[in-house]
């Protein structure tokens, strides 16, 4: 069992959670993530690291509450216990000193672009950030991406907050002022497709993290194989991380959606369950 | 056993549950041996003064003896005998291929049926269960003698090394990647024909040996084998299996739907997809099933989509039946049950709908040839012969290699071509100092019982470096 030390909620929908596991926070690094398992009929599913504390003996993950786990996870509080937690799994993200470094966050994407970010700016690094949501009340941990990088750029779909668009556009800005020696783009496919559609033509290395259906997360079971380059990959072990100019975008997002309908039923089984709890 | 005994060529039958019936449950389906079927079945055993099966036991389990103690209804003695040498004899006594290994050495056999060992092993094992307060007798824990062992995987190579490891008075910590322990029994074998309860009695007896078993931990990510011999164990035993799945890389491999067999038990056995929605991980069991492969797995994977609603499994395999690597019991009960077999038939693509869900495969016919280097005789493509199979699920059941994370991570530790450890097969001896290895991870994909012989035969060795 895995003891939550910290709950925050940081955005409708947005939870953060601090769960105690002292081991994995001692071999943590940018780009790795954890696999969950929230009680005995719970799924694994794999969550980034968002930050660690070796001194507090501790592994900080964001989620966003949309299928079944992650809304048993968003009802989590202090004190409450996981029941399985595995990590570091992954490589971690390629950290050099690259020259400048534009990092792109899509939604919860800011939990994986945060410590990279930080790393980034430590190994002297230029680092822009540029963050995107839906709307302003899905805008989390902008403190936290601004302390990491020289210039922080955020938008927002409905234009409530921040600069109005996608994040592509002001990639494309930048792409087009000055040398941008490397982007790292992290959100939903479908975000990472168009940004690495928009670093193509102008040749720049495009590092994305690929968030296939895992099972086992130990390259065990195949589920997470990605098509990259033309060769079958495994993201669990051979990534998360893959040059985003080679990542077949649709297959993946095929992939992603295979187990639509048994979410939903799922999830509904799940209400119902606990709503009753509640009522009684 | 006083009179002179005639010889009796015919075993006792196990009762299994009725094809029709149990290809739509997870229920075990052999239903073991009545203690009267027991004592009679061991009646049968000549008590060879030379005995064969002894030799035929990679655990080298007393076979005549535990035997006589079951005829002479001395159960209490007979799990004592076992135990001895078997940590592990509910699963042995199951998913052994027994045919190959002790009976097949059995004296009985070469005129009639050879004496049923692994049903009376079986019937030792579960007799215990049902009598826990036999083994609680049975129990002594040795003195630590100060020696640290950590062992990578708690499969059956690893299990059994912590068992006899324990028992000559180590501390063991077994590190498990899964939230259970087990490994491949129990996330590969299925419920129906070794029960998860029995399962984890077998690992609780390790347990009470004094192992300890940390789960969640992927040694190679949360510690690396060289920190755990840095961080006060004596020696580390690698049995971390052979995991990674193989595919057969043609087009259309990674439609929706297709699954490796890996991904496809685990989902069924670990965790429990069976039971979905009650359980969250779902699974696609389909209407129309290909299983590609004719291994014990390719059966597991057959019955197992039958049992989660199938209304036709497929079993592709490329040569004929012969070649089969699978158990001739697994093929029988497979068939009964009603899996299809497409024999000299081979995939040659997947095709999928827009949503990127395989609905077909594309295969085409094969005829042997001569003998290849494996011995058995080469499929080769007919031509002209091609046809479609509509499907809505695939199971890609070729077998695994190994995983790389642990010889990855680990300094001076020497690979076959393969990705297999290389280690000394009497021994289990590596290229790096202080580490052992065994079962899948050194021979590659083989069966519970050898990786059991192995993790034996590293705890034999270690202990005897630790006393040289």
């Amino acid at each position: 069992m895995y003891r939550i030390i910290a709950k925050e909620r940081l955005a409708e929908n947005i939870h953060l959670l601090e769960v105690e596991a002292p081991e994995v926070a001692r071999k943590a690094q940018p780009g790795q993530f954890v696999v969950v398992r929230v009680d005995e009929e719970g799924e694994r599913i794999p969550l980034t690291i968002a930050d660690w504390d070796v001194g507090k003996g501790s592994i900080t993950i964001i989620l966003l509450a949309v299928g079944t786990t992650t809304r048993k996870l968003a009802r989590l509080n202090a004190g409450d216990s996981i029941l399985n937690f595995v990590g570091p799994l992954g490589r971690p993200t390629e950290i050099d000193r690259f020259g400048t470094v534009i990092c792109i966050a899509g939604g919860v994407g800011t939990a994986s672009i945060f410590p990279i970010s930080r790393l980034l700016k430590a190994r002297q690094n230029e680092v822009i950030a540029i963050m995107g949501a839906r709307t302003r009340e899905l805008i989390f941990w902008e403190d936290h991406l601004r302390s990491v990088s020289h210039q922080l750029i955020v938008t927002t779909d409905d234009g409530s907050y921040g600069r109005k668009g996608v994040v592509t556009e002001p990639l494309k800005e930048f792409l087009g002022a000055r040398k941008v020696d490397r982007v790292i783009a992290i959100g939903p496919a479908i975000m990472m497709k168009f940004c690495s559609l928009t670093t193509e033509p102008a040749g720049v290395k495009t590092i994305v993290s690929l968030n296939p259906i895992m099972v086992d997360g130990t390259g065990m079971c195949g589920c997470c194989r990605v098509s990259v380059g033309g060769e079958t990959k495994f993201a669990c072990v051979d990534g998360p991380d893959f040059d985003g100019h080679e990542v077949d975008w649709d297959l993946l997002m095929k992939r992603q959606r295979a187990y639509l309908d048994e979410e939903k039923e799922s999830l509904k089984l799940w209400e119902g369950k606990a709503v009753r709890k509640q009522g009684g | 056993m006083a009179e002179k005994i005639k010889l009796n060529l015919n075993r006792v039958s196990m009762p299994k549950q009725a094809a029709a019936i149990r290809r739509r449950n997870f229920n075990e389906v052999a239903l073991g041996y009545s203690e009267q079927q027991a004592i009679k079945e061991a009646g049968r055993c000549i008590q060879c003064k030379k005995p064969g099966c002894i030799k035929g036991c990679p655990v080298e389990v007393s076979i005549p003896e535990f035997i006589k103690a079951v005829h002479e209804g001395d159960m209490p003695e007979a799990v004592r005998i076992i135990k001895s040498t078997n940590s592990l004899p509910g699963i042995c006594g199951r998913v052994c291929p027994q045919e190959t290994q002790c009976e097949g050495s059995c004296a009985l056999g070469k005129k009639g049926a050879p004496s049923a060992i692994g049903r009376l092993e079986r019937y030792v094992a579960d007799w215990e269960r049902a009598h826990p307060e036999v083994s609680e007798k049975q129990k002594e824990r040795v003195a630590f003698n100060g020696k640290k062992v950590a062992i990578v995987g708690s499969g059956p190579a690893g299990l059994t090394c912590a068992a006899d490891l324990a028992k000559l008075g180590y501390e063991v910590t077994i590190f498990e990647a899964f939230h259970v322990a087990g490994g491949v029994l129990m996330y590969g074998i299925p419920e129906f024909r070794l029960p998860k309860d029995i399962v984890q009695a077998e690992v609780d007896y390790v347990r009470s040996l004094g192992v300890e078993i940390k789960l969640d931990h992927v040694i190679g990510k949360i510690a690396t084998v060289d920190e755990l011999l840095q961080n006060g164990y004596h020696a580390v035993f690698l049995a971390p299996g052979a995991g990674a799945p193989m595919f057969l890389n043609i087009p259309g491999e990674n439609l929706s739907g297709i699954y490796s067999a890996n991904e496809f038990l685990t989902r069924t056995n670990l965790m429990k997809a069976y039971q979905f929605p009650e359980y969250d991980t779902p699974i696609k069991a389909g209407e129309r099933v290909a299983v590609v492969g004719g291994g014990n797995v390719a059966m597991d994977a057959s019955r197992c989509a039958l049992r989660l609603g199938a209304e036709e499994v497929h079993l592709i395999y490329r040569r004929s039946e012969v070649e089969m690597p699978a158990r001739a019991e697994e093929r029988e009960n497979a068939k009964e049950e009603g899996v299809i077999f497409r024999l000299l038939t081979n995939p040659d693509r997947f095709v999928g709908d827009e949503q990127g869900k395989v609905n077909a495969v594309e295969c085409y016919e094969m005829e042997l040839g001569e003998p290849d280097e494996s011995g058995r005789r080469r499929p080769i493509r007919k031509a002209g012969t091609e046809f479609t199979v509509p499907v809505d699920t695939v199971i890609v059941a070729l077998g695994t290699k190994p995983n790389p994370i642990v010889p990855s991570t680990t300094e001076g530790l020497e690979v076959s071509r393969w990705g297999t450890v290389k280690a000394d097969e009497d021994t289990g001896k590596t290229s790096k100092d202080r580490v052992w290895c065994g079962g899948d991870m050194a021979t590659g994909a083989a069966t519970v019982i050898s990786a059991m012989g192995a993790g034996k035969r590293a705890a034999a060795n270690m202990n005897a470096y630790f006393n040289g």
